[in-house]
């Protein structure tokens, strides 16, 4: 027993020495990348050295899929076409999964000090990935002019203060889709939406439907409540007059009487008003509600355009977010980041690719397949994106829209902050908590956890 | 001589150990690396508040915030609920097809393939397949229960009713695992004694009593172990279906754990979550080969 006991510690040992080595070289195909780069590299190198051009180098790309549509697809063949332009260089994208699949293989692969090259993750990540010391600052590398070409309100979510950390990518926004069959068989003109929040309630009363033994078979309105409920907060609030967070993602807004007034609305319509469904409702089967007819409106990320597009059987329309006070929308989607901890050639490498990615004849590419909003002006004056825009005139309202909107919800500690407030909203809709006790809660909860970053 | 005797015994044992020790060699490094090394790691990574790049020495403070946390306590009841419910009636359910698809009948390996199959679809199909389910109105639970003029609730975005609903898909999937091994079980039991039973006139509810149910014992132990540490693991139909919504109505420990670490990056807690899963789950297995195995008759 002795010996059996001792033996096991002595493994012990010997292991937990392994698991730290192994940990450190385990933890990416990045090593593997830059060991075969190294590997090949001189081989490579006489048979481009020879038409004088750089050394050869590959990019591990790190990215999510978060909409409908063969993503991977155009990804890879934006990779094949930048090693087109630049033989010497080579983008691996590598698919990660999930939004947070892919932030936890790069803080995974961060920590265990081996940082991918190039990676697209929610612009709200900012402050997790400030906090970890991971990011390249992206202010020196590119022209003022670069970054004034985007829409400021995609420009506020990749600033820390004056400090450019990210560049925008696939980003999205909220925008209102509504039947337009449904709002012929109710007599309401097919052409306007509802534009202000007294009309939006009226038009769902009128949208919503009945059968003879008092159950409702069409919902006027649907505004999703799970995973995104403070991005749909946050519109009514931005809508209201005031945003919930602040430009350093140190301070939230959450008890302003705004946010009060747009959480108590987001209850009413479905507990009061009986228009929307009771409850939680699901972000995913949201859009399958308004393509299978249940609901004739639904408030819904500008990233599932295309689905919206390919799926309805119905003509449909795609609207500005009603105003309250005024018009407003949240932001969303992904930026682009480069990595602090890699050498610098594969830094001007990544930026170079970033260059590439952000054309404005691929940023109208990109949006008209995906249905991300295109990112900068320019997209929006090439022939492509113009021709399509004049022959699908939905896709013009998110960029429109981006006028009124804002920087999304982002925070240090982002993820607690978020879920928090989540589960908050959640308690509200459900009527177990009144508006304002869920909104006091947060507050209090967030600046718990905020306060220290405060200076 | 005696002296001499014992050495060959000392000497022929060590030996024999060594061959022992040598076998068992493979599995040792992979529980060493795969069990203990973790856990011992996870322990000592609860002691330090770690999120993001700071880390600190915080003792057992930790501990305190996370068993004086509303939503910490919420899913522990969860989870306490979901074993409680699923697996007795899961196991008994196993058995009861075990027993069913044993005796004679016609396409019998028909149903027992029935029976089986959730287990081999991937976690994460069924998942989607029970989101598709439990959609309101227009999914298939819904679609059922209107040919009898019912109107059901919103099955995953109610908080009263979302445990339940995930319970039904635990228990759906489950049962079907289990009885295989119930089934295997059965398939040994000595048909002799049912013969003398029957010669002594016992009815089938009898010789279930008092031959299968004491005979299957041992079996029953196994899934019992498999079916409370399951309902302990539940994280992937989580992920898909409920993000432990509403308002952590059906978040349970693992997925709080993954979430934890994961989405806010709090290491720290997320070791705490973790050492107490170890422990609840240590305390059942002692209870188990402690207890009950040895009111077992094998």
């Amino acid at each position: 027993m002795k010996k059996f006991s001792l033996l096991i510690i002595a493994m012990m040992l010997v292991l937990s020495a392994c698991g730290k080595s192994g940990s450190n070289n385990g933890a990416g195909d990045n090593s593997v990348a830059s060991a075969a780069e190294q590997g090949s590299g001189g081989q490579e190198n006489n048979k481009t050295s020879g038409n004088g051009e750089e050394k050869p180098v590959e990019l591990s790309f790190y990215f999510p899929v978060a909409v409908g549509g063969p993503i991977t697809g155009f990804i890879d063949k934006l990779a094949a076409d930048f090693h087109q332009e630049n033989p010497a260089i080579t983008v691996k994208p590598i698919y990660a999964g999930s939004y947070q699949d892919t932030m936890t293989k790069v803080v995974t692969a961060v920590q265990g000090g081996n940082s991918p090259d190039l990676a697209v993750l929610l612009s709200t990540e900012l402050y997790s990935l400030l906090e970890m010391n991971a990011l390249e600052e992206l202010t020196p590398r590119f022209s003022q002019d670069y970054f004034g070409g985007f829409y400021e309100a995609f420009m506020s979510n990749t600033k820390s203060g004056d400090q450019v950390w990210s560049v925008p990518f696939q980003r999205s926004t909220i925008v209102m889709y509504y039947n337009k069959d449904m709002f012929k068989a109710a007599n309401l003109d097919p052409e306007k939406a509802p534009a202000n929040w007294s009309e939006l309630r009226d038009f769902a009363q009128k949208l919503t439907v009945k059968d003879s033994a008092g159950k409702v078979s069409q919902w006027g309105l649907e505004i999703p409540s799970t995973g995104y409920q403070y991005w749909m907060l946050q519109a009514l609030s931005l809508q209201t007059g005031t945003n919930i967070v602040s430009n350093d993602g140190t301070e939230v807004y959450f008890n302003k009487p705004e946010v009060k007034e747009a959480l108590q609305f987001y209850t009413d319509l479905g507990r009061k008003d009986k228009v929307m469904p009771e409850g939680v409702l699901e972000w995913a089967t949201v859009p399958s509600d308004f393509i299978s007819g249940k609901t004739a409106m639904m408030f819904h990320t500008t990233g599932n355009l295309s689905k919206v597009k390919s799926d309805a059987k119905f003509d449909f329309g795609v609207a500005y977010l009603p105003a309250n006070k005024n018009y407003g929308s949240p932001t969303g989607g992904g930026n682009l980041y480069v990595f602090k901890d890699i050498p610098e050639e594969r830094k001007a490498v990544a930026i170079k690719f970033i260059e590439f990615l952000t054309q404005p004849e691929r940023v109208a590419q990109w949006s008209i397949d995906t249905g991300y909003v295109g990112t900068t002006k320019a997209a929006y004056d090439t022939e492509l994106l113009k021709n399509y825009v004049a022959g699908f005139p939905q896709a013009a309202v998110a960029r429109d829209q981006m006028e009124y909107a804002s920087s999304e919800l982002s925070t240090y500690q982002n993820g607690q902050v978020t879920k928090l407030f989540n589960d908050n909203i959640q308690s509200a809709l459900l009527g177990e908590i009144t508006p304002e006790e869920a909104l006091e809660k947060s507050q209090q909860q967030a600046d718990d956890i905020l306060k220290k970053y405060r200076k | 001589m005696t002296r001499h005797l014992l050495q060959v015994f000392r000497r022929y044992n060590w030996k024999d150990n060594i061959l022992a020790y040598a076998l068992l060699l493979p599995s040792l490094i992979f529980l060493v690396i795969f069990t203990f090394y973790p856990m011992i790691k996870v322990l000592d990574l609860s002691f330090y508040e770690s999120v993001m790049n700071e880390r600190r020495f915080a003792g057992l403070e930790l501990y305190g915030h996370v068993l004086r946390d509303e939503v910490f306590l919420k899913v522990l009841r969860n989870n306490m609920l979901l074993a409680l419910v699923t697996v007795p009636v899961s196991i008994l359910l196993a058995l009861y097809m075990a027993v069913w698809v044993n005796g004679k009948l016609r396409g019998r390996s028909l149903i027992r393939a029935a029976f089986f199959y959730p287990t081999l679809i991937p976690m994460i199909a069924i998942a989607n397949i029970w989101l598709f389910i439990y959609t309101p109105d227009y999914g298939l639970l819904d679609k059922f229960l209107g040919l009898f003029g019912i109107e059901g609730p919103n099955w995953l975005g109610d908080p009263a009713w979302v445990l339940v609903s995930m319970m039904g898909m635990l228990i759906w999937k489950e049962s079907g695992y289990f009885m295989i091994f119930f089934l295997a079980g059965l398939q040994v039991l000595p048909k002799e004694i049912y013969q003398a039973a029957e010669l002594d006139g016992a009815g089938p509810l009898r010789k279930f009593r008092t031959i299968t149910l004491p005979l299957v014992m041992p079996t029953t132990l196994f899934v019992l172990i498999i079916a409370t540490t399951n309902s302990f693991k539940l994280v992937d139909h989580l992920y898909i279906m409920t993000k432990g919504g509403p308002n952590n109505a059906s978040n349970l420990l693992l997925y709080h754990i993954y979430e934890t670490a994961f989405s806010f990056w709090d290491m720290g807690k997320a070791s705490v979550l973790t050492v107490i899963l170890l422990v609840i789950l240590l305390v059942i297995s002692v209870f188990y080969y402690g207890y009950l195995d040895k009111r077992i008759h094998y």
